[in-house]
C-alpha cells in the first residue's frame, strides 16, 4: 500500500505502550506510516478505544512511548498533539451552531480572524453543510452533526485523524455517504486516518491496512484485504462470522 | 531519572483548576466548621469543672425530649403518609391530582418561622378555630405550645414530604405488576401486601430517617411553639443557653450532645441510604387496571380530604392572620425596611457563596473521580463529605461556636453578618448539589475530551461552554438558596440584635414583644416572597430539563 503514504505525514509509532487503570493490562506496538488509513477492529472491549485515547492525549501510559516522527508526544496534552478526535457522538457543542463549533477548531476564544471565519465556511461546504451553517445540532442530522466535526478536524489541520466508531449511530445509506466523502478528503489531504469500526464494509471501503485488536494488544496487522482471506486465523474469522469470514 | 521527572510533569499538569476549586471549598467549610469547634474547645478547656457538671439531668430531659419528639414527628408523619400515598397513586388521574400535589410540595418551600405563626393562628389560643361550631367557650381551649405544636408543626412539614417520596417509590412498581394484580383480581388488600408494601418497605428507613434527621435538627420550630423550658430541644437549649443565660459551659455539653445525636443519626442514614427526591411536581403513576372495592374508595377519600385540609388550612390561617395586619403603618416603619434591605442582601450573598461551593464541590468531584488515578479518586469522598458536613454540625452549632469565639457583644454583631452568610450558604448546599450535579456531570461527560482537545480552557471554557449549558441549572440552585436563607431563622437568632435584624428575626421580636398581628402581617409577606421564589427556581428547572 505505498501509494498512499504521503511524506509531509510523519509515522505514527506507539513503542511498547502500557496502560492498565480500570482494565486488563494492555500493551501496544505499533507503526503507522504517513498517509495510512488504518481500520481499528476486534471485539468490544478489546481496547480499540483506547489506543485511540492514549494517542489523542485522553488516557496517558504508564509506560512506553508515542512518537509522531522524531517528535516524542507521549506526556503532551490533546490539544498540543497533531491529532483530531472525532468520537461516537457528542462530537458538537449542543448550544452552539455548526460553524461556530468549527470556529472552535482554531479560535478556542470564539474570535475568529476574517481568514479563520472564511476557512470555516469553506470546510462547512467541502462536506456537504453549505446553507446549513448557522443550524444547532439538534437541527442536524447524525449524518450532518458527524459531517461537522469532520469540517472542524479538517480546518484544524492536524496530520493525524482519529475516529471511533463514527459511523455506528447511521444508517447503511448514510454510512456510504460517509465513506465516500473521507475517501474523498484522503485523496485530497493525505493525512493519517486511525478508524475503530466493527464493520468489515467500513474496512473494505475506506481503509488501506487493518489491525485487530485482541485482550488489550495488537493480534494481528495486514493489508485490508487480508482481512477477507484466510490467512487471518481462526480468532478473527469467529470475530467476523460466517458471512464475512471465508 | 528521565521517567520520574515525566511523571511528576503529567501529575501537575493534570492536577486541574477544578480541583483546587473543590479544595477551596473544603477549606472553606472546615474554617467554619474548625472555627465553631475552636470557640468550643477553648471554652470548653477553660472552665473543665463548668462543662461537666453541665451534664447534669436538665440535660438529660432536653435531650430526651429532642429523641422524644423526633420519634413522635417522624411516626406521626409518616404512618398517615402511607395510606394517603396509596389513596392517591389508587387514582393515577382524578381532577386536581396534580394541584394536589403542588399544594404537598409547598410546606417544604415555606420558612419554618412562617409555619409556626401559621400553626398558632390556627391552633393557638385566639386561633381561627376557637370560632368552630364545636368551641361553646373558646377560654376552655388550652392552646397547643408544647409538644402538641411541635407535632403539628412537623407532621405539617413531613407529612406531605413523605407522601411525595412514598409515591415516588410506588412509582417503581413495574406497571406489568399492575395489570398481574388485575388480571388476577386481587383484591385491595392483597395488592397492598403484595405489592405496594413491599415497594413502601425498601422506601420507608430512607423517608423516616430524612424526617427524623429534619427533626431532631428543627430550631425555628421548637423556638416558637415550644413555649417552654418542658418543650425544650438541644438546638433550642442551645440558644437559651447562650443568648439569655451566657453559661457557655452548657452550651458546649449541649452541642456535643446534639453532635453526638446528629452524627449517629446521619451515619444510620447514610447506611440506609437517602430517598431520592427532586423538585419535580408531577409525579407519574403507573395506569391501574383494577378499581378499588367502596370501602377502599371511601377510606381513600376521606383520608386524602384530611390530608389535604391539613396541610391547607395553616396556610389559609397565615394569609387570613397576615390580612388583619395594619400594612400601611408596617410600611411607615423604617425597622420593616432595613430588615428587609438586609435579609435580601444576606440572602443573594448567601446565594452566590452557595452556588460557587456547591460548584467547586460538583467539579471537584467530577475531576477527582474520574482523574484515571487511583490515589485522587479515592479523595472524591471528601468532596461528597464536605458538602454535606453541614448535616452533623447544624447551623446553632456552628453559631455557638463562633458565639463563644466572639464572646463580647461588639464582636458578635461585627461577626453577625459574615456568619448568617457564611452559615446560610452551607446551610444550601446540599440542594444547590443535588441541583447542580446532575446538568454538571451530563456537561462535563459531554465537553471535557472535546475542550481538552481544543484547547478551551479556563475563562473561555466558562464564557463559550459551561455558563450557557449551566446557567439555568445555576440559577436554580441560585434562586433555591437565596429563598432559603431569606426565611432562615437560626444563626441569625443568635446574633440578631437591633443593629443587626434580618426578617425574619423582626418577626421573632414582634412576637417577643406582643405585637402579634405585625408578626403575621410579615410573616406572610416573608412566606409569599419565599413561595414565589421556590416556584420560581422550579419551574427554571423544569424548563431546563426540557
Amino acid at each position: 500500500m505505498k501509494q498512499f503514504e504521503n511524506p509531509k505525514v510523519p509515522d505514527l509509532v506507539l513503542s511498547d505502550v502500557r496502560f492498565s487503570y480500570g482494565s486488563e493490562p494492555m500493551r501496544f506496538d505499533l507503526a503507522v506510516p504517513g498517509g495510512t488509513k488504518l481500520a481499528i477492529t476486534g471485539p468490544s472491549g478489546s481496547g480499540k478505544t483506547t489506543l485511540l485515547n492514549l494517542v489523542a492525549g485522553f488516557e496517558y501510559p504508564a509506560g512506553g512511548h508515542i512518537f509522531a516522527g522524531d517528535t516524542e508526544i507521549t506526556a503532551l496534552p490533546p490539544h498540543a498533539r497533531p491529532v483530531s478526535m472525532i468520537f461516537q457522538e457528542n462530537n458538537l457543542f449542543g448550544h452552539l451552531t455548526a460553524v461556530q463549533n468549527v470556529i472552535l477548531g482554531v479560535a478556542p476564544n470564539m474570535h475568529p480572524t476574517p481568514q479563520q471565519l472564511a476557512a470555516a465556511h469553506q470546510v462547512l461546504e467541502r462536506t456537504g453543510l453549505g446553507g446549513k451553517e448557522d443550524r444547532l445540532p439538534a437541527q442536524l442530522s447524525g449524518g450532518e452533526r458527524q459531517r461537522v466535526a469532520i469540517a472542524r478536524a479538517l480546518i484544524r489541520r492536524r496530520p493525524y485523524l482519529l475516529m471511533d466508531e463514527p459511523f455506528a449511530s447511521l444508517g447503511p445509506g448514510l454510512r456510504e455517504q460517509m465513506l465516500d466523502l473521507l475517501t474523498r478528503l484522503h485523496d485530497e489531504t493525505k493525512i493519517t486516518i486511525l478508524f475503530v469500526t466493527h464493520h468489515p464494509g467500513d474496512i473494505e471501503m475506506l481503509a488501506d491496512r487493518f489491525v485487530f485488536v485482541s485482550d488489550g494488544r495488537i493480534a494481528h496487522s495486514g493489508p485490508a484485504g487480508e482481512l477477507f482471506s484466510d490467512k487471518t486465523g481462526e480468532k478473527i474469522q469467529t470475530y467476523l462470522g460466517n458471512r464475512y469470514g471465508s | 531519572m528521565v521517567k520520574g521527572n515525566e511523571q511528576i510533569v503529567l501529575s501537575r499538569r493534570r492536577l486541574d483548576s477544578r480541583i483546587i476549586a473543590g479544595v477551596c471549598a473544603t477549606a472553606a467549610v472546615a474554617a467554619l466548621v474548625g472555627g465553631a469547634f475552636a470557640g468550643l474547645a477553648a471554652s470548653a478547656l477553660g472552665d473543665l469543672s463548668g462543662a461537666y457538671d453541665a451534664f447534669d439531668l436538665y440535660l438529660f430531659r432536653v435531650a430526651r425530649f429532642s429523641l422524644l419528639q423526633a420519634g413522635l414527628s417522624t411516626l406521626l408523619a409518616i404512618a398517615p403518609a402511607i395510606f394517603v400515598a396509596r389513596a392517591i397513586a389508587q387514582y393515577p388521574s382524578f381532577p386536581g391530582r396534580s394541584a394536589l400535589l403542588q399544594l404537598f410540595a409547598v410546606p417544604l418551600a415555606l420558612p419554618a418561622i412562617v409555619v409556626a405563626l401559621g400553626v398558632l393562628a390556627l391552633y393557638g389560643r385566639a386561633g381561627l378555630i376557637t370560632a368552630l361550631p364545636g368551641f361553646d367557650d373558646p377560654r376552655s381551649w388550652s392552646g397547643i405550645y408544647g409538644m402538641r405544636g411541635i407535632l403539628i408543626a412537623h407532621v405539617f412539614f413531613n407529612m406531605p414530604l413523605a407522601v411525595r417520596l412514598l409515591l415516588h417509590a410506588l412509582a417503581t412498581v413495574p406497571g406489568d405488576h399492575w395489570r398481574l394484580s388485575a388480571q388476577l383480581g386481587m383484591s385491595g388488600w392483597t395488592v397492598f401486601r403484595l405489592i405496594e408494601w413491599p415497594a413502601f418497605r425498601a422506601a420507608l428507613p430512607g423517608v423516616a430517617g430524612l424526617v427524623f434527621m429534619l427533626c431532631i435538627t428543627s430550631f425555628a420550630i421548637v423556638l416558637i411553639l415550644g413555649g417552654g423550658p418542658r418543650a425544650t430541644t438541644l438546638e433550642v437549649a442551645i440558644y437559651q443557653s447562650l443568648r439569655f443565660d451566657f453559661d457557655p459551659a452548657r452550651a458546649i455539653a449541649l452541642t456535643s450532645v446534639q453532635i453526638a445525636l446528629t452524627t449517629a443519626s446521619v451515619m444510620l442514614l447514610s447506611r440506609i441510604g437517602t430517598p431520592a427526591h427532586n423538585h419535580i411536581h408531577s409525579i407519574d403513576q403507573g395506569h391501574r387496571y383494577n378499581r378499588p372495592g367502596h370501602a377502599d374508595a371511601t377510606l381513600g377519600v376521606l383520608l386524602v380530604g384530611s390530608a389535604t385540609i391539613f396541610v391547607a388550612a395553616p396556610m389559609a390561617a397565615t394569609v387570613i392572620s397576615g390580612f388583619h395586619a395594619d400594612f400601611a403603618r408596617l410600611l411607615g416603619e423604617p425597622a420593616v425596611w432595613r430588615a428587609t434591605a438586609t435579609s435580601l442582601a444576606f440572602a443573594a450573598a448567601s446565594a452566590v457563596l452557595c452556588t460557587a461551593l456547591s460548584m467547586g464541590f460538583v467539579s471537584a468531584r467530577w475531576s477527582a473521580s474520574r482523574s484515571g488515578r487511583p490515589a485522587l479518586s479515592r479523595t472524591a469522598w471528601i468532596f461528597d463529605a464536605g458538602a454535606s458536613l453541614v448535616l452533623v454540625v447544624p447551623p446553632i452549632v456552628i453559631g455557638a461556636g463562633w458565639f463563644i469565639l466572639a464572646g463580647t457583644a461588639a464582636r458578635i454583631s461585627l461577626l453577625a453578618p459574615l456568619l448568617v452568610i457564611a452559615v446560610n450558604a452551607v446551610m444550601a448546599m446540599p440542594f444547590a448539589i443535588r441541583a447542580l450535579r446532575p446538568a454538571h456531570d451530563t456537561s462535563a461527560s459531554r465537553h471535557d475530551r472535546l475542550c481538552a482537545q481544543l484547547a478551551i480552557t479556563g475563562l473561555n471554557r466558562f464564557r463559550l461552554i459551561d455558563w450557557p449549558v449551566m446557567r439555568q441549572v445555576l440559577a436554580t440552585a441560585f434562586v433555591f438558596a437565596m429563598a432559603l436563607s431569606l426565611g432562615d431563622l437560626g444563626v441569625i437568632a443568635l446574633f440578631g440584635s437591633d443593629s443587626v435584624q434580618t426578617l425574619p428575626y423582626l418577626i421573632l421580636s414582634r412576637m417577643g414583644s406582643y405585637r402579634t398581628a405585625d408578626a403575621a402581617g410579615l410573616a406572610l409577606v416573608l412566606g409569599a416572597v419565599c413561595f414565589l421564589m421556590m416556584t420560581l427556581s422550579g419551574w427554571i428547572g423544569q424548563r431546563e430539563s426540557r
